[in-house]
């Protein structure tokens, strides 16, 4: 049951005088603060957090939580998004002392645990990509795009070579484009034909020599797999590009393919969806990247090193890479992340990597095979670990889009799919079930995707009808912003 | 201004030249910019405009700005080149105008036209409806 | 299989129902010359209680301030964490959700990201924030590049040299492929030298990087430093400690214009660095440059107050290559953690925590003015942590010894500034005491060179 009372905002609730924690005095003799500090330093105003008990606290805390669908309570089949489950055991070991309280200055002496996990993980992400390095820095997928980017930016520095565009097709996630943006690259983009396939004449047409990288996501967006990837990544190779993949959908293709074997020079890798990561509410991710070894030197620093002694091995941070592009995030990287990514690993070796694409797959093809009867799959009767379908059809003959049904389906207990990406498919529902999801699960799924097809397309316009609040208006919310509340405000 | 007398870009900018003359010989023909109603239609519940900065140079196809939904983002192109002289400076406050009025109190920009600025290739009202009519299907 | 569901009966049903012979099958469109023909050479898979006793002996290989007296800070520090903190960003209703995409059931996320938002302009002065960025240093390049966009000034960049060594790093990293240039302000009494600062303004300026307290823990004359640099047209980028703003005067009240920094004193463990919070708040007419997500009020269909994502078409999934970052994930846990955080201080416990930083580090500044070997660097004021000279100039021998007698005691700055070899950066927060603090003045007299006497 809803608690109305504690979900008001917190700065409602606060009332003055209360506290939820009590600090000690000082242990060391006090001297009055305008003495150890100028005036003209201090604040004249306090700002106006809120004053609340600590079971006030929990309470809101609590209840708003109730508000959410998360993995822990729904099907979260997010097309790109990999909501798989989120293991427990992962949780509570990256929250071990020695772990999690760990302080980024610490001499390497007293990392040694630490930093072999970190190079462990460096070297099973490099078996995974097939390729030769990887750098753990970047704090998410985007950030390793961009990192990867930086580092392509100065090989051709380097070698002399002045590229300038960057090229992605038309299904990529607008990160891409947004990534070789920033790292000052034009950006060109390739068009993919009606099956859903980069359109190898217009990618051709756009190769020159001034061509630096070609990003793309495969299995792509659409949850096919580019059958001329080798081909494609020779026609780029063969004018001096480089080939940048983008990892979001690696769930697809562990131990089955690997990026290096199929033609990519660099990647990143989400372990937030591949390997497990909780998602946060929206983050933290992480973003580590792969490169090819005439990319290694400029890999962000440090990375970690290992050195055969008498005693063993002993692990240090590797600073000496005079061509590094330098610094992304500051720190090591997103570490809590990765050390649940290298749990996760550790949890299934080889075979259940395998097991987790292969399942990711089959779970996949079978709601698929479901849902085309009802709901068009314009890209083909089979897919890797995810699908697009369309509403476009339904749409004309009923009335009922992608965001009506997507809004529907919360009603019936499933969050939505990815709707209106990729931008290539009008109507498009992005449909990823995951492998930690039971067949019974994606015959309900089903069932009730068909059913929400069926229903009056007046019913499912003000969808959800069973949510604490249905369909706000964006439009005021965006033309008027309200960023923060305000005391004076009257609500 | 009446709809029918303007000249329309493909990427749905009209323009009307100011004073009688059609072709800007005059060193200071000016020209006043704005978006067509069936453009106004086709992006629906508009939530931002960004004007363009006066004193600008433009050439036919560049940005004059930007308007906004609440899910995309369309880029105003300038039809024709020369200098932002004045902006619409209301309007980003009142965009109901660019639905009520889009020929009139919906201008965005006047520009003071180039020596050499060409309408060639923008078209009449008949043109430009066809054209419209044509993207609707 | 630990987390899958499907039984070889489950598998056979799937895949009749796709009119598949077999798994393999529906790898079809994988070319059999790019498959891997081998299994992956990982380790072999781990039960949960393998698992467990493996990081329990990798954790065991570490130190920490768990067993450790922690004087170590440099934009990662040992504040205290109440538990209430912790309860609420292990509840799985919000750390397993993702991004609210779909505001009808993520109305918790949104409103506690409201929030947040509300709490990081409270702290700030700020007009309005986003929902976090990765870190503080990749918030500090994100501001960086705002102010270019919002002065429409492409020139140069400004960055003190009391700014983080590393933020500064990032920043030079972002800026090398694009042609601003970024130059340095040296900062040769620990604070930022006025009249080079004058010197280096011009007219293609974009802003002023600048940390207060500074990387060396001294305070920074902000009110002349704004003046002049608003003089020239140019922003200040203000990297702030949040943890200082419940005595210092707020970057809106002295003139920032965009504010970013590191919120891991706000309820983030250390973890070795990340995943840390990247604050960043600034003025109401930058919104629209602002990077990340922003969640915003609203009414829903039935005149509810409710909260959505807004102003998205800044973002990359809408604006593409034009987009104001290209990020896509934020740090919404943290946020969250940070939010409980300041809720459970309130504005009377983040001074009180504010001044059990200072008043403790003042007693720790003073006892080390007394050392023979030891002294302070900067003659500045200084919030939480400073600088320290050892005379005798052997800090890394100084601080392995001081680890072996179990103490961290600070951060060698050598490694970014040549001229300070011989010097350590020495934070104390709440969480250490005068005990602590007297057993390492103890150890450092313990190795002092007899016979001795320090030029004071």
């Amino acid at each position: 049951m809803r608690n109305k009372h504690a979900t008001q905002l917190i700065f409602e609730l606060s009332r003055a005088g209360r506290s939820a924690v009590s600090l000690p005095t000082a242990d060391v003799p006090q001297q009055p603060v305008d003495q150890l500090i100028p005036e003209r330093f201090l604040a004249r105003t306090a700002p106006q957090l809120p004053e609340v008990s600590e079971p006030e606290i929990v309470r809101h805390y609590a209840n708003l939580s109730t508000l959410n669908m998360s993995v822990d309570t729904h099907f979260y089949p997010l097309g790109s998004c990999t909501m798989k489950y989120n293991p427990k055991r992962n949780e509570r070991l990256a929250s071990i002392a020695g772990v999690v309280d760990v302080h980024p200055y610490q001499s390497e002496s007293s990392l040694q645990g630490l930093l072999r996990i970190f190079f462990e993980l460096q070297q099973m992400l490099e078996e995974i990509s097939g390729l030769d390095a990887v750098s753990l820095q970047p704090a998410a997928g985007a950030h390793g795009e961009l990192t990867a980017l930086m580092v392509a930016a100065a090989y051709f520095r380097e070698i002399g070579d002045n590229r300038t565009k960057v090229l992605s097709p038309d299904s990529a996630h607008g990160t891409n484009p947004a990534s070789a943006r920033m790292c000052g690259f034009d950006t060109v983009t390739v068009k993919s034909t009606s099956d859903g396939f980069v359109d190898r004449d217009d990618l051709i047409s756009k190769l020159d020599e001034s061509v630096a990288v070609l990003m793309i996501t495969n299995p792509n967006t659409l949850g096919l797999f580019e059958r001329g990837i080798a081909e494609i990544a020779d026609e780029v190779h063969s004018r001096g590009g480089l080939i940048y993949l983008d990892g979001a959908n690696m769930n697809a293709i562990l131990g089955i393919t690997r990026p290096g074997d199929f033609g990519a020079d660099m990647m990143h890798f989400n372990p937030h969806k591949t390997f497990s990561g909780p998602h946060g509410g929206g983050g933290p991710g992480a973003g580590p990247i792969a490169v090819a070894e005439k990319l290694t030197p400029y890999l962000p620093v440090p990375r970690v090193a290992r050195l055969e002694t008498e005693e063993g091995y002993t692990y240090r941070l590797d600073w000496g890479q005079p061509r590094s592009i330098g610094r992304v995030r500051s720190f090591f990287g997103n570490c809590g992340v990765l050390v649940r990514a290298y749990c996760y690993l550790l949890t299934h070796g080889p075979d259940g990597l395998r097991s987790v694409s292969e399942n990711a797959v089959l779970n996949a093809n079978y709601l698929l095979s479901r849902v085309k009867h009802f709901l068009p799959v314009p890209q083909g009767d089979r897919c890797m670990h995810e699908f697009v379908a369309s509403a476009a059809q339904l749409k004309s003959d009923t009335g009922i889009s992608a965001m009506d049904m997507a809004k529907r389906l919360l009603d019936y207990g499933f969050h939505a799919p990815t709707v209106y990406f990729p931008l290539t498919v009008r109507e498009a529902v992005m449909v990823e079930p995951t492998e930690t999801e039971s067949k019974e699960m994606l015959d309900k799924f089903a069932e009730t995707l068909f059913r929400v097809t069926e229903e009056a397309a007046d019913l499912l316009h003000d969808a959800p009808h069973t949510t604490l609040i249905s369909r706000p208006d964006e439009v005021t919310a965006a033309r008027k912003p309200k960023l923060r509340w305000q005391p004076s405000a009257e609500d | 201004m009446k709809p029918e007398e303007l000249k329309y870009a493909k990427t749905h900018e009209w323009v009307h030249v100011d004073g009688s003359k059609e072709h800007s010989d005059e060193a200071d023909a000016t020209a006043t910019v704005g978006i067509s109603a069936f453009a106004v239609e086709a992006l629906t519940d508009l939530v931002f405009l960004e004007l363009p900065r006066v004193g600008q140079q433009v050439q036919p196809g560049e940005s004059l700005g930007e308007v906004e939904s609440v899910k995309a983002v369309s880029d105003i192109y300038s039809p024709v080149a020369g200098e932002v002289l004045e902006v619409n400076q209301e309007l980003p406050e009142s965009l109901e105008w660019l639905g009520e009025d889009p020929y009139g109190r919906g201008w965005i920009a006047r520009v003071r036209l180039a020596k050499d600025a060409s309408l060639e290739h923008l078209m009449d009202h008949a043109a430009y409806s066809k054209m419209c009519a044509e993207e609707e299907h | 299989m630990s987390y899958i569901y499907n039984t070889p009966e489950d598998q056979q049903a799937m895949l009749e129902a796709i009119g598949c012979g077999s798994i393999e099958e529906l790898f079809a469109a994988v070319p059999q010359s790019l498959r891997l023909q081998r299994p992956l050479q990982l380790p072999e898979a781990m039960g949960e209680l393998q698992l467990t006793d493996h990081l329990a002996e990798l954790a065991a290989q570490n130190r920490s301030p768990a067993d450790t007296v922690c004087f170590l800070g440099a934009g990662s520090y040992d504040h205290f964490i109440p538990a209430v903190v912790d309860y609420v960003g292990s509840r799985g209703e919000f750390y397993t959700s993702y991004t609210p995409y779909q505001p009808e059931v993520s109305q918790g996320n949104l409103q506690a990201m409201f929030e947040y938002q509300t709490m990081v302009c409270e702290l700030t002065a700020m007009d309005v924030s986003n929902q976090s960025l990765y870190d503080g240093g990749s918030a500090t390049v994100e501001g960086v590049l705002m102010s270019l966009d919002v002065t429409r000034r492409r020139g140069r960049v400004l960055v003190a040299e009391s700014v983080h060594p590393e933020f500064r790093q990032i920043v030079e990293t972002y800026l090398a492929p694009l042609e601003t240039e970024v130059v340095s302000i040296p900062c040769p009494s620990g604070v930022i030298d006025q009249r080079a600062l004058a010197d280096e303004l011009s007219d293609d300026t974009a802003c002023l990087l600048l940390q207060h307290p500074n990387f060396f823990g001294c305070l920074e004359e902000v009110h002349q430093i704004v003046e002049v640099v608003h003089a020239a047209g140019a922003l200040i980028v203000s990297v702030v400690d949040p943890i200082s703003l419940g005595l210092l005067e707020r970057p809106g009240d002295y003139g920032a214009d965009i504010v970013v920094g590191e919120g891991q004193s706000l309820g983030t463990p250390m973890q070795y660095g990340g995943p840390y919070l990247g604050l960043m708040a600034c003025r109401d007419s930058f919104v629209r440059r602002l990077p990340g997500r922003i969640a915003g009020q609203t009414v829903d269909r039935r005149g509810n107050r409710c909260w959505v994502l807004t102003l998205q078409t800044r973002e990359q999934h809408i604006r593409r290559d034009k987009a104001t970052s290209n990020i896509c994930s934020n740090q919404g846990l943290f946020a969250l953690r940070a939010s409980v955080y300041l809720a459970a201080m309130g504005p009377e416990g983040m001074r009180k925590v504010a001044e059990l930083c200072l008043q403790k580090t003042a007693y720790a500044r003073q006892q080390i003015i007394e050392s023979d070997r030891l002294e302070v660097l900067f003659d500045r004021p200084v919030f939480k942590e400073f600088v320290i000279r050892d005379r005798e100039n052997a800090v890394e021998e100084l601080l392995a010894d001081a680890e072996r007698a179990g103490i961290f005691a600070g951060v060698p700055l050598g490694r970014w500034y040549p001229d300070l070899a011989d010097c350590f950066l020495f934070a104390v927060t709440e969480r250490r005491t005068r005990r602590q603090i007297d057993r390492f003045l103890q150890f450092v007299s313990e190795h002092t060179t007899s016979g001795v006497t320090h030029a004071k």
